[in-house]
C-alpha cells in the first residue's frame, strides 16, 4: 500500500474478530509522533490463519499487540467475539484475556527462568481456578504431550534447560492452557534453526486442528508464512498493500512491494538467484511517512498520482485484494 | 592459485563439568584465494567453533590439535601478539548480532576509523576519508551524516553494513561471516548477502560464510561443507552439492526450508530427534538415530569421509545414489 480501504472485509462470514481503521501512534515528544500502524481494517474469520507480513518496522507486531490491548491503540476498534475491546473497562478486559493468547518471538525470554515448566503452565490454570491441583496436573502433563514433549522428563526442568525449539513448545502448550479461541504468534520461528523451524510450523498445525483454533501469524518470511496461512496481509509502513490466498500472492502477485519480498526469499538452489535489487535502501521513517502511497519512494512503478493519492484496497481477483494505482499484470 | 588457509585434521574439545565435549572432529578444509566456502549446520553442529579456532578465538577450556595453515604458514601456535597483527589486515570476522558487536558509546566513526590508523598507519585526515569512501561502497546514502551517529540510531541491516565496512576496512585475505543475515530481515538478508558478493570479487577475498540456512550459501559460495555433530559430513563445490547430494542429512537438511512452492497447509518435512551428546563418545554415524536409510551397520561403525575423486566428499556408508 500501502493504502487503506475495507474491500477485504467479509461481513458474511463467521468473523470472531474485526478492526476498522486501527490506529497506533507513540509520541516522541517535541511534536514527533510515530505513526506506527495507520487506519488498517481486517477481520479473522474462525478457523483460518492470517499472516501478516512485512519487514522490521511495518507495524506488524504493534498491530498484533493492538488487537490485545497493549497498548491500547490510539483510535479505531477492535471487536473480538462480538464485543468491543477498546472501550471495556479493566475488568471486563481481563476476563477476555484467556480467549487471547499470544506466543512471543524469543522462546528463552519469554519463560520464567526460575519456574520449572510444570509451574509455568500451572499459573495460568490457577489463577483462572480451572480446576484442583489433580486436574491442573493432569491438564499439564496433556498440554506437554500435545506439544510433543515427555512430561516425565520435563516437567521439573526450567527454561534455560533445554533448546529454542523446545522453548517454543513449551511456550505453545502455555498459550493453549486456557483453551483460547485466538492465538497471535509473533515471529514464533525467526528465532530457530530452519530444521527446528519446520518442527515448530507442523505443531502450529497440528494444535490448531486439535484445539479449533484461529490463528494471526506474523513473520517477515513468505516462505515460512505460505505453509501454514489461509490468508496473507502484506504491510508496508504501518499500511495494507496486499490481501490474498497465500497462492495469490506467491503466484499471481499484483502489489510492487510483495513482488519484492518474494524475490528476497532465499532460494536453496545455486542456478536461483535471489534478486536483492528488487529493492534497495531502508524504509522511510514512520515519523514523516511519504504522502500518498507510503512505498511510492522505493517503487519501480511511482507516479505523481502516487505522491498526491492514497491508493485504496479493491479487488483485482475473488478474494484478492490490492492497495496500488499502478499493480503489476496477474 | 596460492592457498590462503590449510586446515588439517582440526579437532577442538571442550573440558566441562560432564566431561570432554567433542566439538569439531578432524576437519580438514582448504580455501583458495578469493574462494568462498559455506559452512552449514543446526546449532551445536560445531561450525561457530570451527571458524572462531581458525581465527584463534577459542576460549581457555578448549583443547585443540591439528594444523591451522594461513598463506602457508602455521598459525595454531602463534602467540596471541602475532595472532592480534594477522586480525583485521590478514583475517576478519563479521558476526551474527549487529546490535551487539558495535560500541554502544562510540561513534560510528570512531569506530571506523580505529583500525585504520592503527592497523594501516594512516593519518587522521586519511583515515576520515578511508572510513567515507569504506561507507559509500557499503552503500549508505550519507556517509559524512553516518560518520557522526551512533549505533543505536541505525537499523539492523545499517549496523550490518557498518560491520561489513569495518571487517573488510584493511582489505583481509579471509572474512569469516558468522551467521551474518539471521537477524535480519529477508529483503535486508538480500541485499547484504549481495553486498558481500561483490566485495569479495572486487576484494579478491576469500570467505567463510556460517549459517543454518541452505538457501543463504546456494547462490554466495563456491563450495559447502555440512557440519553434523562436529564431523564435516559433506563437502563439495555447490553446483555439485545441490545437484548430486549424497548426505542423507544434507537431503533432510534441504527438504525441511519452507519454501515458496510448498502447497499451503502442507506438512514440512522434518529432521525427527536431536543431536548426539556431544561428550559422549558413541560407536557408528553420529546421524544415525535420525537418518531415514539407517541400516545395522551405520549403529556398529562411524564411517569414513570418502573421497569420490571430483572434490566431493561424504561421509555415509549408504550415500544417496549409490557410490560413484
Amino acid at each position: 500500500m500501502a493504502g487503506s480501504g475495507k474491500a477485504h472485509m467479509r461481513p458474511d462470514g463467521d468473523r470472531i474478530l474485526e478492526i476498522n481503521d486501527l490506529t497506533v501512534e507513540f509520541n516522541l515528544g517535541r511534536g514527533k509522533v510515530v505513526k506506527a500502524v495507520s487506519g488498517i481494517s481486517l477481520d479473522l474469520i474462525r478457523g483460518e490463519t492470517l499472516a501478516i507480513v512485512g519487514e522490521s518496522g511495518c507495524g506488524k507486531s504493534t498491530l498484533g499487540k493492538a488487537i490485545l490491548q497493549l497498548p491500547k491503540p490510539t483510535s479505531g476498534s477492535v471487536n473480538f467475539l462480538s464485543k468491543e475491546l477498546t472501550t471495556m473497562n479493566k475488568h471486563d478486559l481481563r476476563e477476555m484475556r484467556p480467549a487471547m493468547q499470544m506466543i512471543f518471538q524469543d522462546p528463552i525470554s519469554s519463560l520464567d527462568p526460575r519456574l520449572p515448566v510444570s509451574e509455568v503452565l500451572a499459573e495460568p490454570l490457577r489463577v483462572w481456578n480451572r480446576g484442583n491441583e489433580v486436574e491442573i496436573n493432569e491438564k499439564i502433563d496433556e498440554l506437554l504431550r500435545a506439544a510433543n514433549l515427555d512430561p516425565a522428563v520435563v516437567r521439573d526442568r526450567r527454561s534455560y534447560e533445554f533448546s529454542g525449539g523446545q522453548c517454543q513448545r513449551i511456550s505453545i502448550a502455555r498459550a493453549l492452557a486456557l483453551d483460547p479461541t485466538m492465538i497471535i504468534c509473533d515471529e514464533p520461528v525467526s528465532a530457530l534453526d530452519v530444521s527446528v523451524q519446520a518442527q515448530i510450523l507442523n505443531l502450529l498445525q497440528d494444535m490448531k486442528d486439535r484445539y479449533g483454533l484461529t490463528l494471526i501469524f506474523i513473520s517477515h518470511d513468505l516462505a515460512v508464512v505460505k505453509a501454514v496461512s489461509t490468508r496473507v496481509m502484506v504491510m508496508y509502513l504501518g499500511k495494507v498493500c496486499e490481501v490474498a490466498p497465500p497462492d495469490d500472492v506467491y503466484l499471481r502477485t499484483r502489489h510492487h512491494y510483495t513482488k519484492a519480498l518474494v524475490g528476497s526469499v532465499p532460494i536453496p538452489d545455486p542456478d536461483r538467484k535471489i534478486s536483492a535489487g528488487l529493492m534497495q535502501g531502508e524504509p522511510p521513517s514512520t515519523i514523516d511517512p511519504p504522502s500518498g502511497c507510503r512505498f511510492r519512494t522505493r517503487c519501480p512503478a511511482a507516479t505523481e498520482q502516487c505522491a498526491s493519492e492514497e491508493p485504496q484496497l479493491r479487488e483485482v481477483a475473488v478474494g484478492h485484494f490490492v492497495a496500488c494505482h499502478h499493480p503489476l499484470e496477474a | 592459485m596460492s592457498k590462503v588457509l590449510e586446515v588439517t585434521d582440526l579437532s577442538i574439545t571442550f573440558d566441562t563439568p560432564r566431561g570432554n565435549l567433542r566439538a569439531v572432529n578432524d576437519a580438514t578444509i582448504t580455501l583458495d584465494q578469493g574462494e568462498s566456502i559455506g559452512v552449514v549446520g543446526e546449532s551445536g553442529s560445531g561450525k561457530t567453533v570451527l571458524s572462531r579456532a581458525i581465527m584463534g578465538l577459542l576460549p581457555g577450556t578448549a583443547t585443540r590439535s591439528g594444523s591451522i595453515k594461513y598463506m602457508g604458514k602455521e598459525i595454531s601456535d602463534l602467540p596471541e601478539k602475532e595472532l592480534r597483527e594477522l586480525w583485521g589486515t590478514g583475517m576478519a570476522m563479521i558476526f551474527q548480532d549487529p546490535m551487539t558487536t558495535l560500541n554502544p558509546v562510540r561513534r560510528i566513526g570512531a569506530q571506523l576509523t580505529e583500525s585504520l590508523t592503527v592497523r594501516l598507519k594512516l593519518s587522521k585526515k586519511e583515515a576520515h576519508e578511508q572510513a567515507i569512501e569504506l561507507l559509500r561502497r557499503v552503500r549508505i546514502a550519507d556517509p559524512e551524516g553516518m560518520m557522526r551517529k551512533f549505533p543505536y540510531q541505525l537499523s539492523g541491516g545499517m549496523r550490518q553494513r557498518i560491520m561489513i565496512a569495518i571487517a573488510v576496512s584493511c582489505k583481509p585475505e579471509l572474512l569469516f561471516a558468522d551467521e551474518p543475515t539471521t537477524a535480519l530481515d529477508v529483503t535486508v538478508q538480500a541485499q547484504v548477502l549481495e553486498l558481500l558478493s561483490e566485495l569479495r570479487k572486487e576484494f579478491n577475498m576469500a570467505m567463510i560464510l556460517v549459517t543454518h540456512d541452505l538457501g543463504v550459501v546456494a547462490g554466495h559460495t563456491d563450495k559447502i561443507a555440512v557440519m553434523y555433530a562436529g564431523d564435516v559430513v559433506e563437502m563439495a563445490p555447490t553446483r555439485e552439492l545441490f545437484k548430486n547430494m549424497k548426505m542423507p542429512y544434507t537431503e533432510a537438511l534441504l527438504k525441511s526450508i519452507p519454501r515458496l512452492e510448498t502447497p499451503t497447509g502442507t506438512r514440512l518435512p522434518v529432521i525427527e530427534g536431536r543431536l548426539p551428546d556431544p561428550t559422549k563418545n558413541e560407536p557408528g554415524c553420529p546421524f544415525a538415530n535420525r537418518c531415514p536409510y539407517v541400516a545395522d551397520k551405520c549403529r556398529a561403525e562411524k564411517p569414513p569421509l570418502k573421497d569420490t575423486g571430483t572434490g566431493h566428499l561424504y561421509r555415509c556408508w549408504f550415500p544417496i545414489g549409490g557410490e560413484k
